[in-house]
């Protein structure tokens, strides 16, 4: 239990302070880095928690996928960060002035919740006994059946951003020229081959 | 587990599979077909849009619950789900002709407005929390990529740009509120809500509801969250504007409504406070920041966080009758919105869109018909009787009155004064001052949704049981 303990403080602490660092930090790139980290770090909090798969599927998809996407738009945009934080300083009473106040708000939140036992404690969706079922078999069991309406949802609304990217970036440029593989395909020796009997010292 | 167990019998969402299903397969047509295909694409899209309208139409009476609470079939569902529909319908006829002019037109688009409205409809349906979200998403990054769509227009990017960055501030908000909620009473369904809130409630379902409201009130432009509205509809292309200002408000009245109605029924006392002061403040701006204004996209954007302040009147009284002129008030705003977009949308000169006040100057001279019908519709936003606007606002007055809320009752009225004011001066524009060089025509779609609009205007008062009857039985499904 000890080590339990010892490993959730671990991990917590290093992905509060990395989580820190990404807003801190002057280069955007050391940004991206700290980043993946606290996802690294998050994942050790899920399996903590018994949550193997949700853990994996962050390593997975936001380490191996997302965060890496962003490391490839930060280097080859070359976006002066630098220069876009230097305005947002003098925004600072203000933001800070809501965080303090919804840092308060929390407080008394969690003030209240602690104190009285009135609140109801209960969960929406029990999670089975880690020995009886596997947490992916256990996902897997809800996410196509009762939760099959949020799924579809879902669904269309990364269609919307995938159309919505399209739609607002992609430019047909009329100059460009393009690989067109049917036509690659189809050329044969004969339409483009031609071959000429070049006499001796003459030349064409 | 089996399928019949997890899907509910095909009409109950019929309509909504439809809509998606046909999304998706014009989708199919327009990448295949390119550009080409973009008038097949826009009339299959209206199509889908009326057919559904008629589906939800005849989907059976009384309360149905589907897929374990996520989705529910009731009255008041079905009355907001075709407002949006018709809202959505009239908003993309408005679209084809003015996006030919603007060298806009794309397949794109009408797959958009038809995945937005497959959104409104998962919105007004959601039985739970995160229903609720999951269709508010939809609807809004549709919205956001058609705000932007005219990508060159350094204005309508913008636009899209704002609406985004603030729709995701929120969403943020939304969310936090719902985690709150979840957090204290155990539940995301709205009826589980409803059984754990009683009483005294706890400190955190108070703070998750205030921050669900502003999430709320966010998506309908409601006063202290509506920065966004006047830049965003100044900046979108005209025919954007006009979905903008008729389907989505529906559905962010209609979600805000089955929320606050069906999930805290047990403590009315504590929203209402917030329905009231947020329907208080709409009202006020909206009749005094409309008047300096010189931009007719502007001043409608002004307009509607009026009326959804007027609408709200009917919200913050809770009651059955209440619940009843809100439902009035967004059918007939809904017809009104889409009359006057009609003619803005019309307003172009030599092919170039205009959008200044004083462009309308001297309309009464070159288009007499137009000229009356926009003064017609401008004497029913204002609310002079006897056109529809008036009973609209009579009835969410008469709830609030009801339910002892004379002092709110008599400031919207008091508003709507005000708010007279400029609504006149248009039709003072169009009539008395120095004509300009002349309007190019309307064309043929504006002409029909503009005499819809106009029909419905002036023959509510002819015939007000058409509506009223549909509506009251749509109002007590809720309670």
């Amino acid at each position: 239990m000890i080590a339990a303990a010892v490993f959730f403080y671990l991990f917590s602490a290093v992905a509060v302070a990395s989580a820190f660092m990404v807003i801190a930090s002057r280069n955007p790139v050391h940004s991206v880095l700290f980043l993946i980290l606290t996802f690294a770090n998050v994942t050790g909090l899920f399996i903590l928690l018994g949550a193997e798969f949700l853990g994996l599927l962050l390593i997975i998809v936001y380490v191996g996928a997302v965060a890496v996407l962003f490391l490839f738009v930060v280097m080859m945009l070359d976006v002066d960060f630098a220069e876009l934080k230097k305005g947002a300083l003098q925004y600072m009473p203000v933001g800070a002035l809501v965080g303090l106040v919804l840092l308060a708000e929390l407080v008394m939140i969690i003030g209240a919740w602690l104190a009285p036992a009135g609140v109801p404690r209960t969960v929406a969706a029990p999670i089975p006994p880690a020995a009886q079922i596997t947490n992916t078999e256990a996902l897997a069991r809800v996410l196509y059946t009762d939760f099959v309406f949020y799924f579809q949802a879902a669904g269309l609304v990364l269609l919307v951003a995938m159309i919505g990217a399209i739609v607002l970036t992609l430019r047909h440029k009329p100059n460009v020229r393009r690989q067109d593989i049917s036509r690659q395909v189809a050329r044969n020796k004969e339409d483009v081959i031609e071959l000429r009997k070049v006499p001796f010292r003459r030349g064409l | 587990m089996t399928a019949a167990a997890i899907f509910p019998a095909l009409p109950l969402f019929l309509p909504e599979l439809l809509l998606a299903g046909g999304a998706l397969a014009l989708l199919l047509i327009g990448a295949f077909a390119g550009p080409r295909s973009t008038a097949f694409v826009n009339g299959m899209t209206l199509l889908l849009l009326i057919v559904a309208g008629a589906l939800v139409a005849m989907q059976p009476e009384g309360r149905t619950i589907a897929f374990n609470g996520a989705f529910v079939v009731d009255g008041f569902g079905r009355f907001m789900k075709v407002l949006a529909l018709i809202g959505a319908a009239g908003a993309l006829m408005l679209s084809f002709d003015d996006f030919r002019q603007r060298r806009l037109s794309a397949f794109e688009y009408p797959v958009l407005v038809l995945l937005s409205v497959t959104g409104m409809m998962v919105m007004i349906s959601a039985g739970d929390l995160i229903a609720l979200y999951i269709g508010l998403e939809l609807q809004s990054l549709a919205i956001y990529v058609i705000c932007a769509f005219d990508r060159d227009s350094t204005r309508s990017t913008e636009a899209g740009l704002k609406y985004f960055v603030l729709g995701a501030l929120s969403s943020g908000m939304l969310l936090y509120g719902a985690s709150l909620i979840y957090g204290f009473t155990g539940t995301v369904s709205f009826a589980g809500i409803a059984a754990a809130v009683t009483g005294a409630p706890h400190s955190g379902v108070i703070f998750g509801l205030a921050f669900l409201a502003a999430g709320l009130a966010f998506k309908m432009s409601a006063v202290p969250f509506h920065m966004w509205t006047p830049d965003v509809y100044e900046g979108a292309p005209t025919p954007v504007t006009a979905f903008l200002a008729s389907a989505p408000k529906v559905a962010a009245v209609a979600i805000t409504v089955r929320v606050l109605v069906g999930a805290f029924p047990g403590i009315t006392g504590q929203w209402q406070q917030i329905i009231v002061f947020v329907s208080f403040a709409s009202m006020a701006l909206g009749a005094f920041a409309a008047i300096g204004q010189h931009n007719i996209k502007r001043l409608m954007a002004y307009s509607s966080i009026g009326h959804m302040g007027f609408a709200l009147v009917g919200l913050a009284a809770g009651t059955e009758q209440g619940v009843y002129g809100v439902l009035l008030y967004m059918a007939i705003y809904v017809a009104m919105t889409l009359g006057v977009f009609a003619c803005i949308v019309s307003m172009r000169r030599n092919g170039q869109p205009v959008e200044a006040i004083s462009d309308l100057a001297g309309l009464s001279k070159q288009h007499p018909a137009m000229a009356y019908l926009f003064a017609l519709l401008m004497f029913s936003l204002a609310g002079i009787p006897p056109l529809a606007g008036f009973f609209a606002k009579f009835y969410v007055f008469a709830a609030a009155i009801q339910a002892k809320l004379t002092l709110l009752a008599v400031f919207g009225i008091l508003t709507s004064v005000v708010g007279a004011f400029y609504y006149l001066r248009i039709v003072k524009v169009m009539f008395f001052d120095e004509p300009k060089e002349a309007l190019d025509p309307m064309p043929g779609a504006a002409k029909l949704v503009l005499a819809l609009s106009s029909i419905v205007t002036v023959g509510y008062f002819v015939a007000p049981a058409l509506l009223n009857v549909v509506a009251v039985a749509a109002a007590k499904t809720l309670f």
